[in-house]
């Protein structure tokens, strides 16, 4: 059956066109030399040496990725426990629960998530005395919750296609549970483990509006830097510092799926 | 151990060896230490830090607001030794339900993230489609990508549009350049400039569940339609588009629900009459300190997503069933 196919190619182009071209001009835009972002006043690095010497972008972004790494590490052993309870767990009880609670941050607004954190928090203070004001630590904790639904939905995804003749074959060998468990089944869904880690480290390193709610006076996010400066209208250096989280975001992506690739051969 | 159990056997009583595996089954599925921490730990962190927050928004929603540290009023107060007194404000729900700003945000909402939904589908449907029935060596790198926007910063992609929707932004400029327009168009800050904005974040969402089910489907039956002579576009209409519906109604979930609470995109593209719910929550909790206010607007939004999100998670185990 031969159809013409250049009409479906050409819409799929408009959407790939659609996704990418606003990142693109953004990119180009943050090596305009002009401060009038839209305007093209020729090519300069300018604006990435300004970046380098913002203090407060500078710290933001460090607390940004100390909050990603411990939040992606422990989001990516909540997730392994709970795909590992959902594909190997067979029946318990509360397992509806269990499924409606890690389907539920996957789509629940940010604001509700956001709000309903903090008021834990502030009430979990009034009553327990901890934790001790916000910052790192709440910011971390909300990050984990949200983070390990998606961490979750890779790893379970992995889990429920492998073949399990690998690990009937060590058990009937004599090895123990946690032994198959450690030995056999982790190294075989590395590859999810790789993805779901970064998956949470960028949610985290992206997140503006739950952190914006659970953070302490002094603990500001790199969204938050990025948030507050863009509300008082674009500015060349938020192009350069977007170019640059762009740039090591795909990079990261590229190299994981690259090496991904590789092992599977 | 086992020496007694083969021992046991040898005298001629198999209901001992029988009773012994069916011990070790029952210590097995119950008794492992190890599979408690493993659906415990998970769960139990789930229960903090998910659940617990919601019974808290619940009660706070249900007291008044005051100037104190925290700025809401306790539920519950001695009045002598004996007496305990509960006050239950109920004034917030009526507000949110009554007052007409709250309503037209309600239904502003609403009416986005259908609006949105449409778009989504309307641009998703067809790239979904095509990278289905594409060549199988095209299909993983067009999927990665539709991905790979996902992975870069929401906020950032966000904010690329303001430079182009700007009144002197990039397609003004454009268009004026073309000599399309005469003067440029307002769009940022309007309506328009947060369904461009909400089409262009949440498209990634509707594709993939999109590409999920139209990859899995049995193109023999088209190739029976069309041998039965029916011409291609009447096809699609009875055959592949009522067998997509599950991934419509999931793509358009996964759109749908986080939309309506959206706060980020009206509040950097949207005007002053873009009003949603997000965005008033927000406001009421950040710059009016109306703590309880707010967590009564978090809850009726909630209650306004729990059909759309039952469904959703109907939709997902049946997913998991198939497998």
């Amino acid at each position: 059956m031969k159809r013409r196919r250049w009409p479906l190619y050409s819409l799929l182009a408009f959407g790939y066109a659609f996704l990418y071209v606003p990142v693109l001009l953004l990119v180009v835009y943050s090596f305009n030399a002009s401060r009038l972002v839209t305007v093209w006043g020729g090519f300069s690095t300018h604006w990435y040496g300004e970046l380098l010497n913002n203090t407060q972008i500078l710290d933001a972004a460090w607390l940004s990725i100390r909050i990603a790494t411990v939040n992606a590490t422990l989001a990516t052993v909540l997730g392994t426990l709970a795909a590992m309870a959902l594909v190997r767990g067979g029946r318990f009880r509360g397992r509806g629960g269990f499924e409606l609670l890690l389907t539920a941050p996957l789509v629940m607004p940010e604001v509700i998530v956001g709000l309903s954190l903090l008021l834990l928090f502030v009430a979990m203070q009034h009553g327990i005395g901890w934790p001790d004001g916000r910052g790192f630590t709440t910011i971390t904790i909300a990050h984990i919750t949200f983070s390990m639904a998606y961490a979750t939905v890779v790893i379970r995804a992995r889990l429920a296609q492998m073949d399990r003749s690998l690990e009937e074959a060590a058990m009937d060998l004599g090895a123990r549970p946690l032994v198959v468990y450690l030995r056999i089944t982790l190294p075989l869904i590395a590859p999810a483990l790789l993805s779901a880690w970064l998956l949470a480290f960028t949610l985290s390193l992206d997140d503006l509006v739950i952190a914006s709610f659970v953070a302490g006076p002094a603990s500001t996010t790199l969204p938050m830097v990025v948030y507050s400066s863009v509300r008082l209208g674009v500015s060349p250096q938020i192009n350069a510092l977007a170019s640059l989280i762009l740039l090591f975001v795909s990079l990261a992506v590229i190299i994981a799926g690259l090496a991904l690739a590789r092992k599977r051969d | 151990m086992t020496q007694t159990a083969a021992g046991e056997g040898e005298v001629g009583f198999p209901a001992p060896i029988h009773g012994d595996r069916r011990l070790r089954r029952w210590l097995g599925s119950r008794w492992q230490p190890g599979r408690w921490v493993n659906i415990g730990l998970p769960y139990f962190w789930l229960l903090l830090f998910f659940f617990l927050p919601f019974v808290i928004v619940f009660q706070i929603s249900l007291a008044e607001p005051q100037i104190a540290q925290p700025p809401y009023t306790a539920l519950t107060e001695w009045v002598d030794e004996a007496v305990l007194q509960v006050r239950l404000n109920l004034g917030n729900y009526a507000l949110v339900v009554e007052d007409e700003l709250y309503r037209a945000a309600f239904l502003n909402s609403l009416w986005v993230g259908l609006v949105s939904t449409l778009g989504c589908l309307l641009i998703g449907y067809p790239m979904a489609y095509a990278i289905a029935t594409a060549p199988e060596r095209w299909r993983v790198p067009l999927l990665m990508m539709i991905i790979l926007p996902f992975w870069t910063s929401f906020l950032i992609r966000v904010y690329a549009w303001i430079g182009i929707l700007k009144g002197n932004g990039l397609l003004n400029n454009f268009l004026l350049a073309l000599g399309l327009i005469d003067e440029p168009l307002t769009i940022l800050h309007t309506q328009t400039a947060v369904y461009i904005g909400v089409v262009y974040s949440y498209l990634p969402f509707m594709v993939l569940p999109l590409y999920a089910n139209l990859s899995r489907l049995d193109m023999t039956l088209l190739e029976a339609a069309a041998d039965l002579g029916c011409r291609p576009w009447r096809a699609f209409l009875r055959v592949t588009l009522p067998l997509s519906l599950p991934g419509i109604l999931a793509g358009s979930l996964l759109v749908f629900i986080p939309v309506v609470g959206e706060f980020v995109i009206p509040d950097l593209l949207g005007g002053p009459d873009s009003l949603m719910v997000g965005r008033m929550l927000w406001t009421e909790f950040f710059s009016n300190k109306d703590w309880p206010l707010a967590s009564a607007l978090a809850l009726v939004l909630l209650a306004l997503l729990v059909v759309p999100f039952v469904a959703l998670q109907r939709w997902q185990s049946r997913l998991e069933e198939e497998r």
